[in-house]
């Protein structure tokens, strides 16, 4: 097998640099394993490997783009010729063109394990066969292991470009999902828990068995609670998936195309003075860790809202030009089959002081949120509506108290970022681009009875 | 012309690779070959931000042995790139014995749902081009507010065969076709949006049945609706929901539920429940991969069944589930054609087609003038389902109140929550309309597209999760 990076250049040397031509040419290569096993046998065991490039041709002031799902020298040349082609529709955009080397020196982070392909497939079996007991002998109310899933990847990719860019990184990441029912007479809750590393020492089956039972049988006689105004305390899942929305805001190619609700507002105080929020791939606890973003430059740690300022936003090397400004190393995109974006990979808040069973106490009454639902239908990045459907514990006299489910929390991404009470020192990196702590939030509307 | 006869692989070849994937045991081998061409072209700020195109070729090869099926993929279609996929997925037959057996394909010639008259693959690059062009005029013409527009086309071609170890041979050739358009619209209260979009299995003749203007001044004017719009109240409410994108209530409310993997482990609230009425007896839920050129159309499944209208729910009283092959051999039965899968990189699961909720005798006028205070939904966007509690979610993006039987004002986006079997114990009302409309299903990290559908209905209460004292 040729390395990756070889191939890449290959590609990018064929630019009619004479013509102005410019070319990027993105190869991955992935392996990966996934298992399931039900009611302690394995239910799918699935392996393969898959490849593909993608390439870039900026001409004249427009861009055009193809791929092709396989690694081989005809794929390469379909693809730039189809790329070359779909130059000539582009509308032409004086910001067009590739990454240029910016000097930034790549982190050096160590991501591969090569122990992952030496560990084997029964083993792997036998890490979701005994997650899946762990869950069973849990608790007597577990009805239902609906699936305990073991997966991992290896997979490497390269960037090259006629621009100078060769950057090439490759990553192992493996983990334990496990979804489980719990019943008590006729009420039946859902939890699930899972654990992630970079090789197969970093998972936890006890933890991932733990929060799974834990989760579902907390909710066993949960009821719809009345409407009120209260704080809402997430959970460390919950607040990485608001940093997730929140981040998308903060990408520079939505503040130059009028989408963002924080374009303009630099400086600008946008929450309590304790929340500093970063996005740092260079952090090799972050899943979403890489040296090079997917134009080839060097990741870098940026600072996005500096003791409740608004202090930065991220860029690719498009969405910079076009704002006057250099890229913050911050391109992403979903593999070979798409062109680069704008977007975050190591999002968290600076941790605060208090465990949440702390703040639990500090808070008084409200409401625990253990997980919530909707997302993709009810928060609206543009107008920052926000409105999930919930389930957690009421919190009263600052102790949890009774579940709560088929409810709603409501409000904006604004008033919710200037309504930030506490701040966890519970940070935890999870699966996708953000870190998880508690977060207390007052004056959100639950809507039930 | 009709698309169904494909062979990516000769015959010879695939029975060959069946009866080495099962040389070492197992009850059950499968071929799935697909080759899938794409076009997508983004228009944002003003601009064609670029043409894209690609190309995926390649063989998802199942085994079964036991409760097991192994799995493996490939991008090599040639005789040994495919044995050696089915090696790599028979490695689960450990036990041996399985000697060798001698496979005969028997071919069929599946119906197609519908006729594509222009395949998108013979239209010049530049009149697609010219589609987003005249979308971003057509929406920025609109209003003033109208501050940002950003449009997709998008078509694909996928040709597939399927072959197993029962005989079975057959082949689908899907051409789809989508166009959509997000507009943000600015006022004194902030910006809002508003989406629509058009999506048929189809070729280029999508735009005969509706224009890009036609697309793109809906979404405009959803967007510059909302900027008027007040909070949504919070707490439980009377419902109506237009007919159309309220199909997506009937998707997750109990359309997943329906379906026979979360039946046979258990995992559904309605399990066990059939011939027990579950709704009200105006429901009748139909899942339907024959209907026409709608977005979840398609010949045969993704295991080569040919698709089939079934009737989940009938006068309210549970009927039957969806089901794929390893569901149906697990209970004894065949398949209702609801088998599919993501692409040939992935194993195939029971998902819906096209699911709607069949129309019934009430004037969609008089359901609203029947409703002394309630919400009016006009569009709803997604929704999300626990299918073990039933509990769902799901978005309004063009909603507005009613009082004293009339629509007033517009209301913010806001989420909707509830029960399904309560939710539908509670509707009340079914109008002589209907309207079906495209989306994608995402289940167990799998997306498929979908079609959905719904007359105008009533719901007597639901959890709306607004901001406003109700």
């Amino acid at each position: 097998m040729p390395e990756l990076i070889d191939l890449a250049q290959a590609v990018a040397n064929q630019a009619d640099t004479g013509a102005g031509e410019q070319v990027e040419a993105y190869v991955s290569r992935g392996r990966e394993t996934s298992i399931r096993v039900f009611n302690g046998e394995v239910e799918q065991l699935a392996s393969a490997e898959a490849a593909g490039i993608g390439v870039r041709v900026v001409r004249d002031e427009r861009q055009g783009f193809a791929w092709v799902g396989a690694l081989d020298e005809s794929a390469a040349r379909e693809a730039l010729a189809e790329a070359r082609d779909n130059v000539g529709y582009a509308t032409v955009d004086e910001h067009a063109g590739l990454a240029i080397p910016d000097g930034a020196e790549p982190a050096v982070l160590d991501l591969w394990r090569d122990g992952l392909a030496e560990f084997p497939a029964q083993s792997k079996i036998d890490l979701a066969l005994d997650l899946e007991r762990h869950v069973r002998a849990g608790d007597k109310r577990i009805r239902q292991v609906v699936s305990s899933d073991y997966a991992d990847s290896m997979g490497e990719s390269a960037i090259a470009t006629s621009t100078g860019i060769s950057s090439s990184s490759r990553r192992t990441t493996c983990y334990l999902f496990v979804y489980a029912i719990a019943g008590e007479g006729d009420d039946t809750q859902t939890g699930f828990g899972y654990s992630v590393g970079r090789a197969t020492d970093d998972l936890d089956v006890d933890q991932c068995a733990a929060d799974a039972v834990d989760r579902a049988t907390r909710l066993l006689g949960a009821k719809k609670p009345r409407s009120s105004r209260l704080t809402v305390v997430l959970d460390r899942r919950v607040t990485a998936t608001l940093l997730g929305i929140l981040v998308g805001t903060l990408s520079g190619e939505e503040v130059s195309k009028g989408r963002s609700l924080f374009a303009d507002r630099l400086g600008e105080e946008v929450g309590p003075p304790q929340l500093t929020l970063v996005d740092d791939p260079t952090d090799p606890r972050a899943l979403g860790a890489t040296p090079f973003d997917a134009e080839g430059l060097a990741t870098r740690r940026n600072e996005l809202i500096g003791s409740g300022r608004l202090t930065g936003y991220l860029y690719d090397t498009h969405s910079a030009r076009v704002a006057g400004t250099a890229s913050t190393g911050s391109a992403v995109r979903g593999g070979y089959r798409t062109t680069p974006g704008v977007g975050a990979r190591a999002v968290a808040l600076l941790p605060g002081e208090l465990t949440q069973d702390q703040i639990i106490a500090e808070v008084g009454d409200g409401l625990l949120v253990q997980s919530i639902s909707g997302v993709h239908s009810g928060v609206n990045p543009v107008s920052g509506d926000f409105s999930v459907g919930a389930e957690g514990l009421m919190i009263r006299g600052g102790a949890l108290a009774e579940p709560v489910r088929e409810m709603t929390i409501a409000s904006t991404l604004q008033r919710m970022l200037q309504h930030v009470r506490h701040i966890g020192s519970d940070l935890e990196w999870l699966p996708g681009s953000s870190a998880g702590l508690t977060l207390a939030i007052d004056d959100v509307s639950l809507g039930g009875e | 012309m009709t698309l169904t006869d494909t062979a990516l692989v000769a015959p010879d070849i695939l029975e060959r690779v069946l009866a080495s994937a099962l040389r070492r045991g197992g009850q059950f081998a499968e071929v799935f070959v697909e080759d899938r061409t794409m076009t997508g072209i983004s228009l944002d700020d003003r601009r064609v931000e670029e043409l894209s195109s690609g190309h995926d070729r390649g063989a998802g090869i199942r085994v079964v042995v036991g409760e097991t099926t192994g799995f493996a993929h490939t991008a090599d279609l040639s005789e040994e790139g495919l044995k050696a996929a089915a090696e790599a997925a028979a490695a689960v037959a450990r036990e041996g014995g399985g000697g060798v057996r001698r496979i005969e394909l028997h071919r069929s010639r599946p119906t197609a749902p519908n006729e594509v008259r222009t395949l998108p693959s013979d239209v010049a690059k530049a009149t697609k081009v010219d589609l987003l062009l005249r979308a971003d005029d057509v929406a920025r013409s609109n209003s003033d507010s109208i501050v940002q527009v950003s449009a997709g086309y998008g078509d694909s071609r996928r040709r597939i065969q399927v072959a197993n170890s029962d005989g079975l041979l057959s082949g689908d050739d899907r051409v789809r076709t989508r166009f959509s358009v997000v507009c943000v619209a600015s006022g004194d209260a902030g910006m809002q949006t508003g989406y629509e979009t058009t999506a048929l299995t189809v070729g280029f003749e999508l735009f005969d049945l509706r224009s890009v203007e036609d697309v793109a001044g809906e979404a405009a004017r959803r967007a510059v609706t909302k900027l008027a719009a007040r909070p949504a109240p919070v707490g439980v409410v009377p419902v109506v929901i237009k007919s159309g994108s309220g199909g997506i209530l009937f998707h997750e409310a109990c359309g997943h539920g329906l379906e026979a993997d979360h039946i046979v482990k258990d995992s559904s609230v309605y399990t066990g429940r059939i011939g027990e009425q579950v709704a009200s007896p105006l429901v009748t839920l139909v899942d339907d991969g024959t209907v026409g050129p709608n977005w979840g159309s398609l010949a045969i499944d993704d295991e080569g069944r040919p698709a089939q209208r079934n009737v989940l729910i009938e006068q309210g009283v549970l009927v039957d589930y969806m089901w794929d092959e390893l569901s149906a051999r697990k209970k004894g039965r065949s398949s209702s054609g609801n088998g599919r899968r993501e692409s040939y990189q992935h194993l195939p699961m029971v998902r819906m087609t096209n699911t709607f909720l069949m129309p019934g005798k009430e004037d969609p006028e008089g359901i609203i003038a029947g409703t002394p205070q309630g919400i009016y939904v006009a569009h709803l966007g997604g929704g999300q389902v626990n299918t073990a509690t039933g509990d769902f979610v799901f978005g309004m993006t063009e909603a507005y109140l009613i009082e004293d039987g009339r629509i007033t004002e517009p209301l913010r986006d806001a989420n909707l929550i509830g029960n399904g079997p309560e939710i539908l114990s509670k509707i009340d009302a079914i109008g002589n309309d209907f309207d079906m409309c495209p989306g994608t299903c995402g289940k167990d990290g799998q997306s498929v597209p979908v079609g959905c559908g719904q007359p105008t209905l009533r719901i007597t209460g639901v959890t709306i999760g607004g901001t406003a004292g109700a």
